[in-house]
């Protein structure tokens, strides 16, 4: 199981110009603003199961950048079937990062489908994402950074996470157009 | 389907061509269908297929932040899928634009529809969407046109209502 705050930050600590990354609400979004302030994040913090067809328009409308989501077990939940659509509008720039901490760690930890008999693994291999694989390691973050700057997307990655509640991390502005206009600088 | 001639879904994908919309997303209903056609047949459009209607309010939000203009096809029994999703655009001022072919309108056969279809328009304008209806086939083109204009130019969400009784009401046939 690992710890996910440090991991994420990791993951983005030597980031390249050409990576832009959205994050499902709650406590992606908190992990994500606490690898620092970025122009090129931008952080759900509502329209929950959004995340990931936002990552899916993102990397159609902009295929020479590589696209990142990361989302949690529940978002991914929510929006399950989006895996079956980018399986079948295949974009190579694209990999969904899911911290698989298998609760609702923010509304009091009650277990997700996932700590259950649900695999998001299987799930996406399912829809057609075949590259697809889980970690639970975070020796493995350089497994991460390669699916998402060199191989052929899409691509998703189960990231088991522990079952504890981080720190809240605010993003820049919590106004919707402040963020999503910052974001859009970048292009 | 071929199309012989000319009819109210062109007229919609001129104005996409105008406004240069290039991805539609959609669950298919039967009125759209040749519309998704001229889309799919048109090389500069990209396509996708849906598996849930609130998917393509964040793909076409995505889409927007990162530079192309979308719309969202669906029938109304769709709308209501939508109704939290719609929170994305409204918030951000992202412009969303959907055409809806309405069911549970004029000739319905299905009770199932009727519902939804009521309550369509309603929760549309509850979410802050700008609700054009259009029900005559000669005035799909403008709204449309005043639609999108209306959803790019000011940044808002806009969803145009195509009349059941337009379209031609689906009939089922029992065996």
């Amino acid at each position: 199981m690992i710890d996910r705050r440090p991991f994420v930050q990791k993951l983005l600590s030597n980031r390249k110009e050409n990576l832009r990354v959205v994050s499902g609400l709650g406590t992606s979004t908190w992990d994500l603003m606490s690898a620092g302030d970025n122009k090129g994040n931008f952080g759900f913090i509502g329209a929950m199961g959004q995340a990931v067809p936002f990552a899916l328009g993102l990397s159609i409308a902009q295929p020479k950048l590589k696209v990142v989501v990361f989302t949690g077990d529940g978002d991914m939940l929510m929006s399950i079937g989006t895996m079956a659509t980018i399986a079948n509008h295949p974009m190579s720039n694209l990999t969904v990062l899911v911290m698989d901490n298998e609760s609702y760690v923010e509304t009091g930890s009650q277990p997700t489908a996932t700590a259950g008999k649900t695999n998001l693994e299987l799930i996406a291999k399912g829809s057609g994402i075949e590259n697809s694989y889980t970690i639970d390691s975070e020796r493995d973050d350089y497994k991460i950074l390669k699916t998402i700057y060199e191989e052929k997307g899409p691509s998703l990655v189960v990231i088991k996470c522990k079952p504890i509640a981080t720190p809240l991390v605010f993003p820049h502005s919590f106004d919707g157009v402040t963020a999503i206009n910052r974001f859009m600088e970048t292009f | 389907m071929k199309i012989r001639e000319k009819d109210w879904r062109n007229d919609i994908f001129d104005v996409f061509k105008q406004l240069n919309i290039t991805l539609v997303s959609h669950i298919p209903d039967a009125g759209h269908t040749p519309l998704i056609d001229l889309c799919e047949k048109d090389n500069e459009i990209d396509v996708v297929t849906l598996t849930t209607e609130e998917e393509g309010i964040g793909l076409s939000c995505g889409a927007w932040a990162g530079g192309r203009r979308s719309a969202l096809l669906m029938q109304s029994s769709g709308v209501g899928n939508c109704i939290n999703a719609l929170a994305l655009p409204n918030i951000c001022k992202i412009p969303f634009l959907s055409i809806v072919s309405m069911r549970g309108e004029w000739g319905e056969f299905i009770p199932w529809q009727v519902p939804m279809g009521k309550g369509t328009p309603k929760v549309l304008e509850a979410m802050n969407v700008n609700v054009f209806r259009a029900d005559k086939k000669e005035e799909v083109g403008l709204t449309v046109d005043a639609a999108a204009k209306f959803a790019f130019n000011t940044r808002s969400s806009s969803a145009v209502l195509l009349s059941q009784r337009m379209i031609g009401a689906k009939q089922f046939k029992n065996g």
